[in-house]
């Protein structure tokens, strides 16, 4: 029973908030966007920076929810996904992790190179050539923009990586950090 | 013409066709699972009221946040606006909400129509 006082003791100590796990679609995002909303409004969150929070908590989930590749090991479930949110005192730390096929890598790293090579007018720049429909950087329908807006809402670098699993699969892990005031 | 009239829930926003009493307007949050088929209604709409427009037509937007897969959508929608004479946007935002006032503004800059953007 040991783990369960350690989940709760590492859950303190990073200062997490909220832990989600598991199969991922438009349901549970809804609910999870509630949980966060209700403990930010339970802290007095200014209003500014709950919407920054909740704008990435939407692209990062629904990121998930669209484009989630599906485990091929066959005992873990459809969208099988890590969600969390930390409050640190300066900042919110919005993290997800979930597996994706190696072919999706090096398109995923490039996006997000790319991003985090910008600043805010070119960040601006790329948002207005994507919803145009002027470039191939969202072919998959949004995961680009989605990231556009992440990088854009919290001011921050996207920081990522990558775990390689088994069968051709890697484990995705994206941070994004909203600093508070 | 068809009154379109849909109540807003968490994820979908309010909306609000209507030709008769001149009131257009699409408010709220909009995240929608699948916002091309929300939408689809909207812009269905749009090109039957452009065969015979009202002299002028005010469309309000009022969002408090939509995702990222409603704003290509929401730019369809302008886009629509665009080809109907007389047609102005009042986009509406908190007063201490940039990012919605700037989304305003970009949007003005992506489509040929009148904007007024206003803060509440």
């Amino acid at each position: 029973m040991k783990y369960i006082y350690d989940m709760h003791h590492m859950m303190l100590k990073n200062n997490i908030i909220l832990v989600y796990e598991g199969e991922f679609t438009q349901e549970i995002t809804k609910s999870v966007l509630a949980m966060a909303e209700r403990n930010m409004d339970s802290v007095g969150e200014e209003s500014g920076i709950k919407r920054k929070v909740f704008n990435v908590m939407v692209e990062c989930l629904q990121n998930i929810v669209k484009h989630g590749d599906d485990p091929i090991d066959g005992e873990t479930k459809t969208n099988a996904a890590v969600f969390m949110i930390g409050k640190q005192k300066e900042s919110y730390v919005i993290t997800s992790g979930n597996p994706v096929k190696d072919e999706h890598v090096a398109d995923l790293k490039n996006k997000l190179d790319q991003i985090n090579s910008l600043d805010k007018d070119g960040l601006k720049a790329l948002y207005k050539e994507i919803i145009k429909g002027g470039t191939g950087l969202s072919e998959k329908g949004g995961a680009g923009l989605g990231f556009v807006d992440m990088a854009r809402k919290s001011g921050q670098k996207l920081e990522y990586g990558f775990e390689p699993l088994e069968k051709g699969q890697s484990f995705f892990s994206l941070k994004t950090t909203v600093p508070r005031g | 013409m068809e009154i379109i009239n849909l109540e807003g829930t968490e994820d979908t926003p309010k909306i609000i066709l209507d030709k008769t009493n001149k009131i257009f307007e699409i408010s709220g949050r909009s995240l929608p699972e699948d916002s091309a088929e929300f939408y689809q209604p909207v812009l269905d709409w749009l090109a039957a009221y452009a065969n015979d427009p009202l002299p002028e037509m005010i469309f309000d937007f009022k969002l408090e946040y939509f995702n990222t897969a409603s704003s290509k959508l929401i730019l369809d929608v302008l886009t629509a606006l665009e080809e109907i004479e007389n047609t102005t946007i009042h986009w509406y935002f908190y007063e201490d909400d940039e990012d919605m006032e700037e989304a305003g503004e970009e949007f003005s800059e992506l489509v040929d129509v009148t904007f007024e953007l206003k803060p509440y």
